[in-house]
């Protein structure tokens, strides 16, 4: 049984968000970035399964930079392999989204014979599709995405699916099968420095692409920051005077 | 004019409302609206269509496969209904159901997608969409011309925005061959109403990932016990194990709708506002000035919630 695990690196959402000169894409030159945190999720789902069944985990991860540190942490985690797909980076060209790295991930899915794939259900920047459901349409395998629970059976896997309002279903789906995971059975282990220095020296297995990006509508896409000049009154002063006046508004509701 | 194929999502005999809040989203700019529907049988079809407004026409599918929602034979029924009618448009929610199948259904089509769509409008054979990324702090305008799947938000139309139809939609059945599905739908789960039931909240606390762990959520229910109010958390809290799954609003977890909904550390991402945005008063504390929340909330604080939520918790105990 091998599990592939994608992992992607995402904006620090809290960091102050600014837009390049043409709106194409984000200003990525001092932006902090991340694991994405539902593909963090991902990456701990596989390595619980592997320590119930004695899968095999690989990480994958498809970056311009930021790869190898990514794939290390994976590996302090619990991984066995990893690979990282190098790309260039086009200064003119805004970000890859995850519909343009699809044939790239599709490819070395398809290299690495993998029986089950787990990514985060979403990332923030999805604009023109979620990564799992356009990976198992052009592999051709059954998906589920927003799914908290995995068992594995041989070749079967079982899948809880979550829905709004609390409601969720039970799936059973043939292998091989990719999965968007929404939260992993236990929350994401953590991993002491000392075990993150054991692969500081490693060297991370890369490729670069071999296939082409797939299209999408990037270029046809003008980002703005939102009109701020409407919402919330805002409240200012110390801490004491913000409770005070929440206090105050609250009093004058009868909410206390 | 151009035709827009709705997705008909439903769970437990109920049509979801998000979908016709697309018909009047689609309506809206002009689109002519049609409709598919997945269901066991015709007896559930008909109950479906029932509930529908905006809709010409609904093409329905029915197998035993399709009795719950399951998403490998719903895409295969979806896939041979867009091949064969070829609408300029195909509307999902953007729900866990309409997750699954726009971009597959994008991929195996041929078609752009775009989803986290709040806006759409027409203009000849130009189709242009907003939509809400990284999390709601930045909007995307994405022009199309071609063929295309979009993923509309909840809440982006009012559906009494189109005049009630007098009659029932027209019912198309199309017979599909499913045998290629391998998801089976084992069981079905309902919510869990034995413990907390965050939609009878009359206050609600919530926290969000900036709580920072577990070892500092006893000053949200400090807080939260001295407002009288129900501890709730983002799904990053959820996810990290912070807070029971009963605790958790938004798209994945509960809809509120409380007298007052008080926020810390709390972005207010699209699928966060999505089970909360109708709630009466919502005050949002946030160290972020860019965060969305603060287009939503009522009153907002730019501040540092850990030295904040201390001290109104000390007026509402009377300390101050």
């Amino acid at each position: 049984m091998h599990i592939v695990t994608i992992l992607r690196l995402n904006p620090v959402l809290t960091d102050e968000l600014e837009l390049a000169d043409d709106g194409m894409d984000i200003d990525r030159e001092w932006i902090g970035v991340e694991l994405n945190p539902l593909d963090d999720q991902a990456l701990e789902q596989a390595v619980l399964l592997k320590e119930q069944t004695g899968a095999k985990v690989t990480a994958l991860a498809c970056e311009a930079e930021g790869g190898e540190k990514l794939l290390k942490t994976a590996l302090a985690r619990g991984a066995d392999d990893v690979l990282l797909i190098r790309l260039e980076q086009d200064e003119d060209a805004p970000s890859p989204s995850s519909r343009a790295r699809m044939p790239l991930l599709v490819d070395a899915i398809n290299n690495l014979s993998a029986d089950l794939v787990l990514t985060g259900v979403l990332s923030t920047d999805d604009l023109y599709g979620e990564l799992a459901p356009q990976l198992a349409a052009s592999l051709g395998w059954p998906q589920a995405s927003a799914i908290s629970d995995v068992t594995l059976d041989g070749k079967v896997i079982t899948v809880r699916q979550e829905y709004a309002g609390g409601m969720a279903a039970y799936l059973e789906m043939d292998l091989p099968a990719v999965i968007g995971l929404q939260t992993a059975t236990k929350p994401p282990r953590y991993v002491a420095g000392s075990k993150l220095r054991d692969f500081l020296t490693l060297q991370v297995p890369d490729q670069h692409p071999t296939v082409n990006f797939a299209s999408d509508l990037s270029r046809e896409t003008r980002l703005e920051l939102p009109d701020t000049s409407v919402g919330a009154e805002m409240i200012e002063g110390s801490a004491d005077v913000i409770a005070e006046r929440i206090h105050k508004i609250l009093s004058e509701k009868g909410l206390v | 004019m151009m035709r827009a194929l709705i997705f008909v999502e439903h769970l437990d005999g109920t049509v979801s409302d998000a979908v016709n809040e697309m018909a009047a989203l689609a309506a809206g700019a002009g689109l002519i609206c049609q409709g598919i529907i997945c269901a066991g049988d015709a007896n559930a079809i008909n109950a479906l269509a029932g509930q529908l407004n905006g809709f010409e026409t609904v093409v329905a599918i029915t197998d035993a496969s399709l009795t719950n929602y399951n998403p490998a034979s719903t895409l295969i029924a979806l896939e041979s209904v867009v091949s064969s009618l070829a609408p300029d448009i195909v509307m999902t929610s953007y729900s866990t159901a309409g997750v699954d199948l726009a971009a597959a259904l994008a991929v195996k089509t041929g078609r752009e997608m775009v989803g986290y769509v709040s806006e759409l409008s027409v203009k000849g054979d130009e189709i242009e969409v907003a939509s809400q990324i990284y999390g709601g702090k930045l909007i995307a305008r994405t022009k199309l011309s071609g063929h295309s799947v979009l993923a509309i938000m909840p809440g982006a139309a009012k559906p009494d925005a189109v005049a009630q139809m007098s009659t029932a939609p027209e019912v198309r059945m199309m017979q599909v061959d499913l045998s290629a599905n391998r998801i089976r739908v084992k069981e079905v789960i309902a919510p869990d109403t034995t413990g907390l039931d965050l939609s009878k909240s009359e206050k609600i606390f919530c926290v969000g990932r900036a709580l920072g762990g577990i070892e500092k959520l006893e000053i949200a229910a400090s807080l939260a016990a001295s407002l009288g109010a129900d501890l709730a958390g983002s799904r990053p809290v959820i996810d990290a194990g912070w807070m029971p799954k009963a605790h958790q609003v938004g798209k994945s977890g509960t809809k509120v709708k409380p007298k007052l909904y008080l926020m810390a550390g709390v972005s207010g991402a699209p699928e966060h506002l999505e089970g909360m945005a109708d709630s009466e008063l919502i005050i949002a504390l946030n160290s972020d000035e860019q965060a969305p929340i603060f287009n939503k909330a009522h009153f907002g604080a730019l501040c540092d919630m850990f030295e904040v939520l201390p001290a109104l918790t000390k007026r509402l105990q009377g300390e101050t």
